[in-house]
């Protein structure tokens, strides 16, 4: 049981990422999660008036379903497979942190500097964030799951691409945009 | 019946999601610092993995559960809208710290500011289909 409650190590969680995508092969799905927002818009009536979200939504119900799961998995892993949410940070990681005012980063699976309601900065950052994960992947084409797992073991070129991007990006929002905005 | 099994795999997906830290802020923020492995062991393992159940699907011709042959799509090949797309995607990683998939897992966990990022996804997928069109390729 310690096992379980204790952070999982890296490469559990590889493997069952791995087998995941398997299982989903193995029922004729590709993994690949930001599809959802597409399904999503469509199901609010984006399809009305936009060619591109003019699709049968039904065919990606298995989808949503494993969104619901990932949801209920977070659920029961902080109430049940948990004996705390602390991260076991490099405390270079935490010192830089603090230096940007996230204090005790690590304590919390969460910074609740950032992820917050009542702070009108923090919820204007994490709607730009929204934004930017909402337009990015369907930009690309794909997530970290559609284009980082599932496309580069298909070994596809545009999927590397598309995660050179990824890196790019947060690379240039940590070292160039946090020093702004924190 | 199915859709039991797509649940299932979604359990399984975000308690790995959750327990392996991969839908924590600080360990994206820690990734983008260089200043550990675990993510990039994380995605290596998966990837190393992936690349081989696919080689062997593909040379072994496995079939899915259904019986039906299994179909693996060659994306376009194309630069701009892959690099760019996921330039843009990878400042909303860094920022928000999750990914499409964690996002759901931290509404579970009970990460409701979390709720903000979702809709806004949405509405950034919104946006992008709008205006696609516009958009270089």
């Amino acid at each position: 049981m310690e096992l379980i409650c204790g952070p999982w190590p890296w490469y559990t969680s590889g493997i069952l990422i791995a087998f995941v995508m398997f299982l989903l092969l193995m029922n004729g799905k590709y993994f690949g999660v930001s599809s959802n927002l597409r399904t999503l818009c469509t199901i609010c009536g984006a399809g009305n008036k936009i060619d591109f979200f003019k699709f049968d939504w039904k065919a990606q119900k298995w989808n949503l379903f494993l969104i619901t799961g990932a949801a209920i998995g977070g659920f029961i892993a902080v109430n049940f497979l948990s004996a705390d949410t602390n991260i076991a940070l490099n405390p270079k990681t935490i010192e830089t942190l603090d230096v940007l005012g996230f204090k005790d980063a690590g304590a919390n699976y969460l910074p609740t500097e950032l992820f917050r309601f009542d702070s009108v900065k923090s919820v204007l950052l994490l709607a730009l964030g929204g934004l930017f994960i909402g337009f990015g992947t369907r930009y690309a084409g794909g997530c970290t799951s559609g284009h980082a797992i599932s496309g580069l073991s298909n070994l596809q070129l545009p999927s590397l691409i598309a995660v050179l991007g990824f890196f790019a990006g947060g690379l240039a929002m940590i070292h160039l945009v946090f020093p702004l905005i924190f | 019946m199915k859709s039991i099994s797509y649940l299932t795999i979604g359990i399984l997906f975000g308690v790995t999601m959750l327990k392996s830290e991969a839908a924590s802020w600080f360990r994206i923020y820690e990734m983008f610092q260089f200043q550990s492995f675990h993510m990039y062991g994380i995605i290596g393992i998966s990837v190393l993995l992936g690349t081989l159940i696919i080689a062997l699907i593909k040379k072994f011709n496995i079939k899915a559960f259904d019986g039906s042959p299994i179909v693996f799509h060659k994306k376009d090949i194309s630069f701009k809208r892959y690099f760019f797309g996921g330039l843009i995607f990878g400042l909303g990683w860094a920022l928000a710290g999750a990914c499409p998939g964690p996002m759901f897992t931290l509404v579970g966990a009970g990460f409701f500011p979390i709720l903000i990022v979702i809709v806004f996804a949405v509405f950034g997928t919104y946006l992008y289909g709008r205006f696609k069109d516009k958009l270089p390729h």
